[in-house]
């Protein structure tokens, strides 16, 4: 049951929704996240799945249609890239400041224009002040131990809170890897049936979605806001239960041979792989590098990340995200301001990489380490000047 | 509401602010929102209840011999019955405070 087998990482995650008994998925497809709705449509048809699926004609109705179904009280799973997030984004801080425990995983790709359907950050880096926790995967299995995690987390009554699970188009969504799927068992265990706090039932009638008088909507946004920071607690939980009963462990900030270097990149997502090559390169050559990767994006591990990156003098922020006319790229702001706030004195360099599907090579990163970049601006690594 | 909008803190609002108790909405007086109010001539009057049909809030209610007036505590004066009334029995009139 718990062998490794070979499976396209997409199919892994609708696997992984499948194993937690989702009750309701909406969802529109779009490269490259087409293949976990595909699947996931596929094991609903096989009767594999007790479970509603809603086609719908956009993403904006995908997460409309998830909202109602999760405030009716159902587990309620969707997947979008790029444009499609876009689309949802109305619907994005809906489904936050309701308070309603949705999991989508979002295939990160670039956004249009030029159109590109390949793979960057761009897409969530602009959905990332809506209310969502998000969460950011290195490779396969992560993909699935973080699916699962994921509803454990937003349906906590202490969180209840709609939860992004991020995964890079193509160079993760469309692998094959070997990838150890949990048995049912194991699953039901770790994950009980959601068990609402309200619901949209006739028995009971409520009122959802209200608006808010001046007098009362700076409270109401602090009281959500009050809830995404205390989630951290719950991330943490979650990942130490699910380690201890699958065996694999998970970090809100994970490191990586920087325990003792002065200097580390950080970096989400799967450019994580790339860096560990180059670190492993550069020890080969008896240089020491770092690596500090946020699993957990929002809320932002600010505890966390200044343990990481105690006693490093020189930090280098990779991002897959142009800033489109910020100072900095969105990462790197928010690690700038943590560096400002704790009047740390740490060089700090923002490097743009493999936005629109481009590759970074290990060779690049090393590049970075050998070669710090002049001047105070960011970098765009490999642009043809 | 068991209290006023303004006296709420952050932490005494339920969950994504759902409203438990049934039918509140009765305590918010809109009204406070009107510039102009319906006047009702029941002279010119036919008693068609297209008023009472129309009004988006319900505020429009059957009086003696069918005949209709509006519940200023929830009309918003939006003029709608004004518009819609064929025999132009009622008028949309400054209201000072």
């Amino acid at each position: 049951m718990t062998k490794k087998k070979g499976i396209e990482v997409s199919i892994a995650i609708a696997e992984a929704a499948k194993l937690a008994r989702v009750e309701v998925i909406s969802a529109y497809p779009i490269t490259p996240q087409t293949h976990i709705v595909e699947h996931l449509s596929e094991i609903v048809a096989d009767g594999e799945l007790e479970a509603k699926y809603i086609n719908v004609e956009s993403e904006h109705s995908a997460m409309s249609a998830c909202c109602g179904a999760s405030a009716a009280g159902a587990r309620t799973f969707t997947s979008t890239s790029a444009q499609g997030l876009e689309l949802m984004h109305e619907i994005l801080f809906i489904a936050s400041g309701m308070r309603l425990p949705i999991v989508m995983a979002t295939v990160n790709r670039a956004l249009s224009a030029p159109l590109s359907i390949w793979g960057d950050q761009s897409d969530v880096m602009a959905a990332r002040d809506s209310g969502w926790i998000m969460l950011f995967c290195e490779n396969g299995q992560e993909t699935v131990d973080t699916t699962i995690m994921a509803f454990k987390i937003a349906e906590d009554r202490r969180v209840l809170l709609p939860v992004m699970v991020n995964l890079d188009g193509f160079s993760l969504s469309h692998v094959i890897e070997p990838i150890v799927l949990p048995s049912q068992e194991d699953v039901d265990t770790f994950l009980p049936s959601y068990n609402p706090l309200f619901t949209l039932h006739p028995d009971k009638p409520v009122t959802m979605g209200a608006y808010a008088m001046p007098e009362l909507y700076t409270e109401a946004k602090f009281a959500q806001e009050a809830a995404i920071r205390n989630s951290k607690k719950v991330v943490d939980e979650v990942m130490e239960q699910f380690g201890k009963q699958f065996g694999r462990s998970y970090k809100s900030v994970e490191t990586y041979n920087s325990d003792n270097t002065d200097f580390a990149f950080i970096a989400l997502g799967s450019i994580c792989e790339n860096i560990k090559t180059a670190i492993d390169d550069l020890k080969n050559e008896g240089k020491e590098a770092g690596l500090i990767e946020l699993r957990l994006f929002r809320p932002f591990p600010e505890d966390d990340f200044l343990k990481a990156i105690k006693g490093k003098n020189r930090l280098a922020v990779m991002e897959r995200a142009m800033p489109g006319g910020a100072t900095y790229g969105p990462l790197f702001n928010e690690i700038a301001a943590i560096i400002h706030t704790h009047n740390l004195n740490i060089i700090t360099e923002n490097y743009i990489c493999g936005l629109g599907g481009r590759d970074v090579q290990p060779e690049e990163f090393i590049h970075v380490f050998v070669s710090p970049k002049k001047g105070t601006n960011m970098d765009v690594i490999g642009v043809r000047e | 509401m068991a209290k006023p909008m303004d006296q709420y803190k952050w932490h005494e609002l339920n969950v994504g602010c759902v409203i438990e108790e049934v039918g509140n909405a009765r305590e918010y007086k809109t009204g406070d929102w009107r510039s102009q109010k319906p006047i009702h001539d029941n002279t010119k009057c036919t008693r068609c209840s297209l008023c009472w049909l129309f009004c988006p809030d319900s505020a429009v209610y059957e009086v003696e011999d069918e005949y209709f007036d509006t519940n200023l505590d929830y009309c918003k004066g939006c003029g709608i019955c004004a518009k819609e009334c064929k025999p132009g029995a009622i008028t949309m009139v400054e209201e000072e405070r």
